[in-house]
């Protein structure tokens, strides 16, 4: 075990992949609570970079900011007031949000620490639920073999041939009320284990007729002995770059379908997906309000990305025939 | 049936797949093994003998017929295989690539129903690898996949030497080690058959080996045992045509083996 984390940090992918991960469940897990919001700006959508248009009245020294939102409509407007040298005198707005706030004036870092809570949690609960469903359906398949794996490797593929996408819309749907966080990701979990079924279901059938299975066997190794002496070494690197695959593809997932609305609902659930759909909504992106759209995106990508390197790397060292 | 007769099969057959993929791999063999006997099972690719081999060592259970080990029925097999161990064909996928081989020789220590002491094991470890042209020290910290073919494969035999076994089914033992190591293992194992009094089953393709080792050969074609008998009745007097194959195909230096 000690060799293999050795090995682990070898690879340079990994280490990345690693600290990128870190970083982002760090500040996921310790972000809402360290960091104090800024209060609630009475002007939403502010940004320090981008107003979108700036009044000057040289009579008041005064300079108004203001977001154009929906149309003609001010929907965000703030003045400054400045002195007869130019310094600010009053200023509310511009230096006191990082990145700025949303349509109803929260401040986006606390929002985007929230949101990477929650999309953290619902990404790991549907990876856990995912993995474990996949992981024993295909240990039973690959082991029983015959007639129980030909059933259920007919079950695992129909719920491949069924959109899961489709599947999590509809279901989604039904529940218009209130959805938690723990629904979607139940939701998420429960529509995308057949891969991970399947995957392992062949690594395990493969392994079922191995000569190295019966050498255990007639070396007195009980059962669980050689699950977890002999099989899990083999299957572990796959089950484990599986679990990260689908935690991955929990937290897009999420995005994805909060993207269309039908994610989180109700207080408190703000994941990365529902600050983009709020955006959305908002119409921030046609009106070129890329602090609306831009940091969740970037968070969501980090994550993803952290994670396919981090499965990546594993790759080459799980497997000891492509260690270097 | 006499007492001393140690696998006792009656019209055993084993089938893999279902359906319309049924195969058949042991078809309605019978045949009796004694005690302190050198048996070749010999066979081309496919015929079945591995699948004999491992309905032998009781880790398939033949579909019909009955299967006798010592006059009753393979039910505890870890009974079973306390007594009776095996060399496995292939010896690329027999270790664990997770784990040193070193560990590997010594949990086969497991199986033992007296439990030797820890240096017991290491001292019986060293002589087993130095009966199979290995040093200890040559493979100390080695995993299975940094060894050639033929050292795996004398891992396995030394496997088989360092828990003396009184039964060895020995599937292809010698079939990735060079002509001068395979006279000196085979002469090993000779030895320790006097010592122990083993009772040993071949598994091979080549008819040469098994003639110049064994008791008794068994033919195998197309998982039917089409002949049985002395090696020399066997080689000298073949009575079923696939024997007549197997013969004419030993390669021969003075003679011309491919045929154009």
């Amino acid at each position: 075990m000690l060799k293999l984390l050795k090995n682990l940090i070898k690879e340079p992918m990994f280490v990345i992949g690693v600290f990128l991960f870190l970083t982002t469940v760090f500040a996921g897990l310790l972000g809402p609570s360290l960091y104090t919001p800024q209060p609630r700006s009475e002007f939403g959508y502010e940004a320090p970079l981008a107003p979108r248009g700036i009044e000057v009245d040289l009579s008041k020294n005064t300079i108004t900011h203001w977001v154009v939102h929906r149309g003609d409509t001010l929907y965000a407007k703030e003045t400054i007031k400045k002195d007869s040298l130019g310094n600010m005198l009053n200023n509310t707005a511009l230096a006191k949000y990082w990145i700025g706030t949303d349509n109803l004036g929260q401040d986006y870092v606390a929002l985007l620490l929230r949101g990477l809570q929650n999309s953290l949690y619902v990404g790991l609960l549907a990876g856990v639920i995912a993995t474990t469903i996949g992981t024993l359906v295909g240990l039973f398949a690959g082991f029983k073999g015959g007639i129980i794996d030909d059933i259920l490797n007919m079950f695992t593929n129909l719920f491949i041939v069924i959109p899961s996408f489709v599947v999590l819309v509809l279901v989604s749907t039904s529940f218009p009320q209130g959805r938690s966080l723990t629904l979607i990701a139940v939701l998420i979990g429960f529509t995308t284990w057949p891969w991970t079924a399947r995957s392992v279901r062949a690594q395990a059938a493969s392994l079922r007729g191995r000569d190295h299975i019966s050498l255990a066997r007639i070396n007195g190794a009980s059962n669980l002995q050689i699950i977890f002496k002999h099989i899990l070494p083999y299957l572990a690197s796959y089950v484990f770059m599986v679990f990260i695959m689908q935690v991955a593809s929990g937290i897009l997932s999420e995005s994805a379908i909060s993207m269309i609305g039908l994610g989180p609902l109700g207080e408190g659930a703000t994941s990365l997906g529902v600050i983009l759909n709020t955006a959305k909504n908002q119409s921030a992106i046609t009106d070129g309000l890329w602090w609306g759209i831009f940091p969740a995106a970037i968070v969501i990508t980090v994550i993803v990305f952290a994670l396919y390197l981090l499965n990546n790397s594993m790759e080459g060292v799980f497997n000891p025939r492509l260690r270097k | 049936m006499p007492s001393n007769i140690i696998f006792s099969a009656k019209d055993i057959s084993k089938f893999f797949g279902h359906g319309k993929k049924r195969i058949c791999a042991v078809n309605n063999v019978s045949f009796d093994i004694a005690d302190g006997e050198i048996v070749s099972i010999v066979g081309g690719s496919g015929c079945g003998k591995s699948v004999l081999a491992k309905i032998m060592l009781g880790l398939y259970s033949p579909d019909s017929g009955s299967f006798l080990y010592k006059g009753k029925p393979i039910t505890n097999t870890r009974n079973h295989w306390n007594e009776v161990q095996s060399v496995f064909q292939d010896p690329f996928g027999c270790f664990n690539q997770f784990f040193s081989i070193r560990s590997q020789l010594k949990d086969a220590f497991g199986i033992l129903k007296e439990k030797p002491s820890k240096q017991n094991i290491e001292k019986r470890v060293d002589e087993a690898l130095l009966a199979v042209n290995v040093k200890p020290l040559d493979i100390e910290g080695k995993y299975p996949f940094e060894l050639s073919g033929g050292q795996m494969q004398r891992m396995l035999l030394a496997r088989i030497f360092a828990l003396k076994p009184k039964v060895l089914i020995a599937d292809e033992p010698t079939s990735m080690v060079d002509a001068c190591v395979r006279a000196n293992i085979l002469d090993y194992l000779m030895k320790l058959k006097e010592e122990l009094g083993m009772t040993i089953v071949f598994v091979t393709h080549d008819i040469g080996l098994a003639y110049y080792v064994s008791d008794r050969i068994f033919i195998m074609h197309e998982a039917k045992i089409v002949e049985a008998g002395k090696p020399e009745d066997v080689t000298q007097n073949p009575q079923s045509p696939h024997t007549v194959r197997l013969l004419e195909d030993i390669p021969d230096i003075n003679r011309e083996w491919i045929k154009k």
